[in-house]
């Protein structure tokens, strides 16, 4: 059974963010605990280049998704199983906005400004405080904890659906994948 | 007589005249002066301070030929931004302060430049190496009190500052911006 493929721009933006998000928990669970060297500096000033870029492209993402109706889930699915899908996804939506949201405001709060790519400044949220600074670090991490864990939730999900349901949920997301099928 | 006359001249010397000439400064004001910098970390403006230094003059806008400064800088009073930077920056690669806990400031020659303007010129100590250094220096008279306040900019390599992985300046620029205010008193 067939429900659908998703747009061009949607599969982009999807493998676009997989691609970064994966990325970027990795670089950051990584260069978190780092001694300071000028390599954990260009570290953290890359993850936070590319922190920004991920926030402009989760709002690109958002209005697409808004535009531009998704294919509906097959009718094999249960009402809670449904529900449990479109919350998930929201989750992650949220989660793409507040992590980059956190990442900023913890920027600001511990005095380090962010200059997009070295080149634009972008401003300040907070002013310079420790303890705040300090707090919003810990919010970021957990944010992260969470967002890896609802990752896996995704990607089992995708995997249940080929495997077990032989549906076309994974299918109808991948680049080669038809939108009339 | 005589000895009364010439005791009330002293006397008029000494009390009197200051007012009618500008003030010696001879000493600083710690808690209204500060001693900062600025630098960039991969093009982010950051700053810093020192919150122990000791500076010590005899300055007389009015005639500087004798006009002497200098300020000894406690470097693990640093503040540049951070508790890893703080840790980082008096250690062995940066100020290596606990064989070098101080950099010293001592003026050579301190000359008029225009409308409370000066040209300070001195050598800056800083890790065990001395740079000739020359800055301007501005005059802001507060009541009885002076402000003077100035800056150069200094570059880091010159003294080895951030050696090992740091030496090179694509992360942490060699350029560094030091500004002082201090606010001057005058002596007795």
């Amino acid at each position: 059974m067939s429900t659908g493929s998703y747009t061009r721009v949607a599969k982009g933006l999807h493998w676009l963010m997989a691609a970064l998000l994966i990325g970027m928990l990795s670089l950051g669970f990584y260069m978190a605990d780092l001694p300071l060297s000028p390599d954990k500096l260009q570290l953290f000033a890359w993850h936070k280049w590319v922190g920004v870029t991920v926030f402009a492209l989760v709002w690109l993402r958002w209005v697409w998704r808004l535009t531009h109706r998704p294919p509906a889930y097959p009718q094999s699915m249960s009402r809670t199983l449904q529900l449990l899908a479109h919350g998930g996804h929201w989750a992650l939506y949220a989660l793409m906005i507040a992590i980059p949201l956190t990442g900023w405001l913890m920027s600001s709060a511990k005095g380090f400004q962010t200059v997009w790519w070295g080149i634009w400044p972008i401003p300040d949220l907070l002013t310079k405080d420790k303890e705040m600074g300090h707090s919003l670090q810990e919010v970021h991490e957990a944010l992260n904890w969470l967002l890896l864990l609802l990752i896996s939730g995704h990607a089992a999900a995708a995997l249940k659906h080929h495997w077990v349901d032989r549906d076309d949920i994974l299918t109808r997301i991948l680049p080669q994948g038809k939108k009339h099928g | 007589m005589a000895e009364l006359k010439a005791l009330a001249l002293l006397a008029a010397l000494v009390c009197g005249l200051p007012a009618a000439h500008a003030v010696e400064y001879k000493t600083v004001a710690l808690d209204k002066s500060k001693l900062t910098f600025n630098y960039k970390q991969m093009g982010v403006a950051m700053d810093g301070q020192f919150k122990k230094f000791n500076p010590q003059l005899s300055f007389d806008p009015a005639k500087t030929a004798n006009a002497k400064a200098s300020i000894e800088i406690e470097l693990a009073s640093v503040d540049a931004g951070s508790a890893e930077a703080d840790d980082e920056v008096v250690g062995k690669s940066w100020f290596n302060a606990k064989l070098f806990p101080k950099a010293l400031f001592v003026s050579t020659q301190i000359k008029p430049a225009g409308a409370n303007l000066f040209e300070v010129t001195g050598k800056l100590t800083i890790k065990g190496q001395t740079r000739d250094v020359t800055f301007v220096l501005k005059h802001t008279p507060q009541g009885s009190n002076g402000l003077l306040s100035g800056g150069f900019t200094l570059k880091r390599g010159d003294f080895t500052i951030g050696e090992g992985p740091w030496a090179k300046f694509d992360v942490v620029a060699n350029d560094i911006q030091i500004n002082f205010q201090l606010t001057a008193q005058p002596g007795k």
